[in-house]
């Protein structure tokens, strides 16, 4: 594995960040940015175990039958109400935030948010919990080197990952007979009416910086408004058949779509053998679903015990072998494999898949290609917002 | 008469097919054999989904939420819209306009907008929202359904039933519970099932004010995005069957009680409750 | 017991006129002075009485405004070009399974919403049930396709609302005396013109009834343009949806739906006053 490029990377994401730490100081927003010992102290002084923990998280991010959570049930004795709540990272923060602001529980004592605008703005507000890093010793040996201190969330104060996965593009063979390779074919005029993008203003507005061979998380005003206006040519020029949310697997599997961005975990587990998944010449965006605790939690213990816990490679195996995103716990790879030598027939066949596939455990060639989305500030995001919301919305 | 098919007559029925043509395909989808997450191609008949209907612990969740709340709304909603129903069909009163104008505008206010307004109210009071704020929404946008059916059909009583009650000497609660309430009884029975009916299929406000809860709707909704489980459709189906039972019941027995003496019978015995209702919700 | 009586009334209205003061005509009130305001939700929301959330709101979506009303508008009068017809066939030569049609066409609603909208998607998919055959036969072209097209969200509105107005001009309709057409017919009046003046005028309060429950919750839907809808086929609804849920813009979403609310209320108001259907205010009794 070719590790120093993904170190050098991260290290200009470190100087980057601490740049954006240094300027939030200056215009004062940065006072809940920061935490110090004493805040994480104060947090968890006289919290104790409950043993109960309620968990939000998104669709198809657990095993049906919850394989994953019963082994911690037995292995912690901590009971877990695990609920499906979370469709998407926008209208999650609107229903949290009323009862974030007034200091009230919102239900839960466990969240998983996509790093991006809401997340953000949890953080800012001051909405989660900071972590105890001496509480979180498995997270800390064992998280892949892409993990941990994330720009987003540097010295993961406040969160540490669940999965992650790759925004790239996704098509279906039985329909398009060359090969997808570029964000460029997205916006071929062959493929009038063919062609499915986010509506999410940060994906779709990232491809289009993408397109433009403009890195989005360095991005300007000026770049949005060059990639919205390319976007806006690829829409009224009838390309774009829709905006989806997570609706495009159904519509690229059924061919009302033949090529769309997508998520890579969705497109390793669909069944059709049909659609192929690419991470785009020009780069996709790699995002990171994360773990984190409101303020408010009741038994904010409990669930911190869950994330470490879910650092261990042998208890995080069963749930990457489900969900079929990008696992923070690269050690899991081995136990898979080993899991592929033990099986038989098809288990072993897609086991082996599994533990081989570049979208669970991408190559560092892929990783290098790979962006992230812009760390918008307050002012940004709403100007950011009024650039490409419209283009989703048909404005 | 001798009966020749009309061109309307086909024409109905196509309709009818057209109506009925989603539904169908929401039953059969409920007896796919399908094995990915994507259930739209028939891949073989199967009574799988209905032997594992309760395997989604969400979903059951979600249906068990909308029933509890739907009928909580619906004992809420009928006892308070009746009551208001009856003020505003049997007396004349100060305020009766306004009382009025806030029933219409209830009815007529564009579901979004009172979701919105609620969701502006709720977080600007910084209340949580779950169960009860979900509660309150149901019954407020159901109340004006509940009270204009009775009205309607209060107005229609005659009230010389009720004097001839009272010349027989009895009491304000006697007279309600043995003369009134029967005779209302039709009316009442209709706005409880339309409560319930709203309450159980409202997805826009339940969106808005549900914070964390999911209902039925909101859950269907929500699995859209990354593929419907085939238990979707067989809930659809049993709630499916079940209302269109429980009306088929409740418009034999409104059928019944409508020619009870007191009734206007202004409409043929045997029309279907849900005429009834939307008419007297329509004047 | 005069004393009585004058209070009775108030003490029935009072729990739910209560209840809708609290949670309808408070929360709109709210609403529009929301709409007013500035700030976000970091650092809060102050009243400003900024009046450039209406015009900023209608300068971005303008044109989706507009397009929810001419979809409202298209739905109503599909939905009533649709429904005439078989309500009249129903009431006047049903018969005895009168209400067993009635029910026919009812039946499907009870689907839930949501759930209807998106199997009429999976009737309408390119390769579905409908369409893929006809393609594979040629009689489509290739590239055709209804879902994602105005004509598909404007379909779901007429599917999905369709009992709105059914049921008015059905009650309307059934209403008629058959011996009103049968004196008609012996005053020498064509089926024509017994209809046309006899029937179609007497129905009119039911279609106009169907006109005013149609449109308002037509207009204001987002389901369907969410499910059914292309990129430029957004109603308002969704605008303010996406705004109240994806951006937390209290401000310009309550100016959007204050705007929506007053575009629809005096519309269903003023068409209330000009055509007399006073019953739809509820201000007259049976």
């Amino acid at each position: 594995m070719a590790r120093s490029t993904i170190s050098r990377r991260r290290a200009v994401q470190l100087l980057g960040a601490g740049f954006a730490l240094a300027a939030c100081g200056v215009d004062g927003q940065g006072g809940k940015e920061k935490v110090s010992q004493s805040d994480v102290q104060e947090y968890w002084s006289g919290k104790a175990k409950t043993g109960r923990l309620s968990w939000a998280n998104w669709p198809g991010y657990m095993q049906d039958d919850r394989e994953t959570i019963k082994a911690f049930e037995k292995a912690t004795g901590i009971k877990v109400t695990y609920k499906e709540v979370i469709q998407e990272t926008g209208p999650w923060f609107g229903k949290i935030q009323a009862p974030l602001a007034a200091g009230q529980s919102i239900g839960f004592d466990l969240m998983v948010m996509t790093n991006g605008i809401q997340l953000e703005k949890c953080r800012q507000l001051g909405y989660l919990a900071p972590l105890d890093p001496s509480r979180l010793p498995n997270f800390a040996a064992n998280a892949g080197p892409g993990f941990k201190n994330p720009s987003y969330d540097p010295g993961n104060a406040f969160t540490v990952p669940y999965q992650a996965g790759i925004t790239g593009i996704a098509y279906n063979t039985k329909y398009v007979k060359d090969e997808i390779t570029s964000i460029a074919q997205l916006f071929d005029p062959r493929y009038k009416g063919r062609v499915g993008m986010m509506g999410d203003s940060q994906e779709l507005g990232s491809f289009g910086m993408l397109l433009l061979g403009i890195d989005p998380e360095k991005s300007a005003p000026a770049d949005w408004e060059k990639a919205a206006a390319k976007l806006r040519e690829q829409r009224d020029s009838g390309i774009v058949r829709k905006y989806y949310r997570q609706d495009y697997v159904d519509a690229v599997s059924k061919g009302d779509v033949w090529l769309t961005m997508a998520w890579s975990g969705d497109v390793y587990s669909l069944t059709s053998p049909d659609v192929r998944f690419v991470v785009p010449e020009e780069g996709g965006t790699l995002w990171t679903d994360n773990m984190c605790i409101p303020k408010t939690a009741e038994s904010p213990v409990d669930a911190l015990t869950l994330m470490d816990w879910l650092y261990v490679p042998a208890n995080n195996a069963p749930l990457t072998e489900f969900v079929n995103y990008i696992t923070p716990v690269p050690a899991t790879r081995q136990i898979i494999a080993a899991d592929a030598a033990k099986a038989t027939g098809d288990d072993r066949k897609d086991l082996t898949r599994l533990s081989t596939s570049p979208l669970v455990f991408p190559s560092a060639a892929d990783l290098a290609r790979l962006r992230h989305y812009r760390r918008l500030t307050q002012a940004e995001e709403i100007q950011y917002q009024k650039v490409f919301e419209p283009i989703a919305k048909g404005a | 008469m001798p009966r020749k098919v009309s061109g309307l007559h086909v024409y109905t029925m196509l309709l009818i097919a057209w109506l009925l043509l989603p539904v169908a395909i929401m039953v059969m989808f409920g007896f796919n054999d399908v094995h990915g997450k994507q259930n739209f191609r028939w891949e073989g008949f199967t009574l799988r989904w209905y032997a594992r209907l309760l395997d989604k612990d969400d979903l059951t969740a979600a249906v068990v939420n909308s029933l509890t709340i739907a009928l909580a709304s619906t004992f809420v909603t009928t006892v308070v819209g009746t009551l208001a129903g009856l003020a505003l069909g049997r007396y004349r009163f100060r305020g009766e306009g306004v009382a009025g104008l806030l029933l219409f505008m209830a009815i007529c206010c564009p579901e979004i907008v009172m979701g919105a307004s609620l969701l502006s109210m709720f977080v600007t009071l910084g209340l949580p929202r779950g169960h009860l704020t979900i509660l309150a929404s149901h019954v407020m946008f159901s109340i004006a359904f509940v009270a204009v059916t009775v009205r309607a059909r209060v107005a229609g009583l005659d009230p010389a039933v009720e004097e001839a009650a009272q010349d027989l000497g009895a009491g304000p609660w006697t007279r309600f519970r043995l003369v009134t309430l029967p005779m209302i009884m039709p009316g009442v029975v209709a706005g409880a099932l339309l409560a319930f009916v709203l309450s159980i299929d409202d997805f826009v406000i339940t969106d808005f004010t549900g914070g964390a809860t999911v209902t039925f709707p909101l859950w269907i909704y929500g699995s859209t995005r990354t593929g419907m489980p085939p238990q979707v459709n067989v809930m659809g189906t049993l709630i499916f069957a079940a209302g269109a039972l429980a009306a088929a019941l409740a418009a034999r027995r409104t059928a019944r009680a409508g020619r009870l003496p007191g009734s206007t019978g202004g409409q043929s015995g045997d029309s279907s409750i849900v005429p009834k209702m939307t008419e007297e919700t329509s004047r | 017991m005069a004393g009585r009586r004058r209070i009775a009334p108030y003490l029935m209205i009072l729990p739910g006129g209560l209840w809708l003061t609290v949670f309808f005509a408070a929360p709109l009130v709210l609403m529009v002075s929301l709409s007013l305001q500035t700030g976000n939700l970091v650092d809060g929301f102050r009243q400003t009485f900024h009046w450039q959330n209406y015009t900023e709101g209608l300068g971005a979506y303008g044109d989706t405004f507009a397009r929810s009303l001419w979809y409202g508008l298209l739905a109503t009068v599909a939905c009533m070009a649709l429904s005439y017809p078989a309500a009249y066939w129903i009431a006047f030569r049903g018969g005895h399974r009168k209400s067993a049609y009635l029910f026919l066409l009812l039946l499907p609603y009870f689907v839930s919403f949501v759930l209807r909208t998106v199997s009429w998607k999976l009737v309408l998919t390119d390769n579905g049930p409908v369409l893929g055959p006809l393609r594979d036969h040629g009689i489509l072209p290739q590239g055709f396709h209804v879902l994602d097209t105005g004509f598909a969200v404007v379909s779901g509105l007429t599917y999905n609302y369709l009992p709105f107005m059914v049921l008015p001009i059905y009650v309307a309709l059934e209403r008629i005396d058959p011996r009103l057409v049968e004196a008609a017919g012996d005053l020498y009046a064509s089926r024509a013109q017994a209809f046309g003046r006899v029937i179609l005028p007497l129905s009119l309060p039911g279609v106009l009834a169907g006109v005013v429950m149609t449109f308002a919750p037509v207009s204001a839907d987002y389901v369907n343009a969410e499910v059914l809808g292309g990129p430029r086929n957004t109603m308002i609804g969704n605008v303010i949806q996406s705004e109240y849920f994806d951006n937390s813009d209290y401000p310009v979403a309550s100016a959007l739906s204050f705007l929506l609310m007053a575009f629809l209320l005096l519309g269903v108001f003023a068409y209330a006053r000009a055509l007399g259907t006073r019953g739809v205010l509820g201000a007259e009794g049976r």
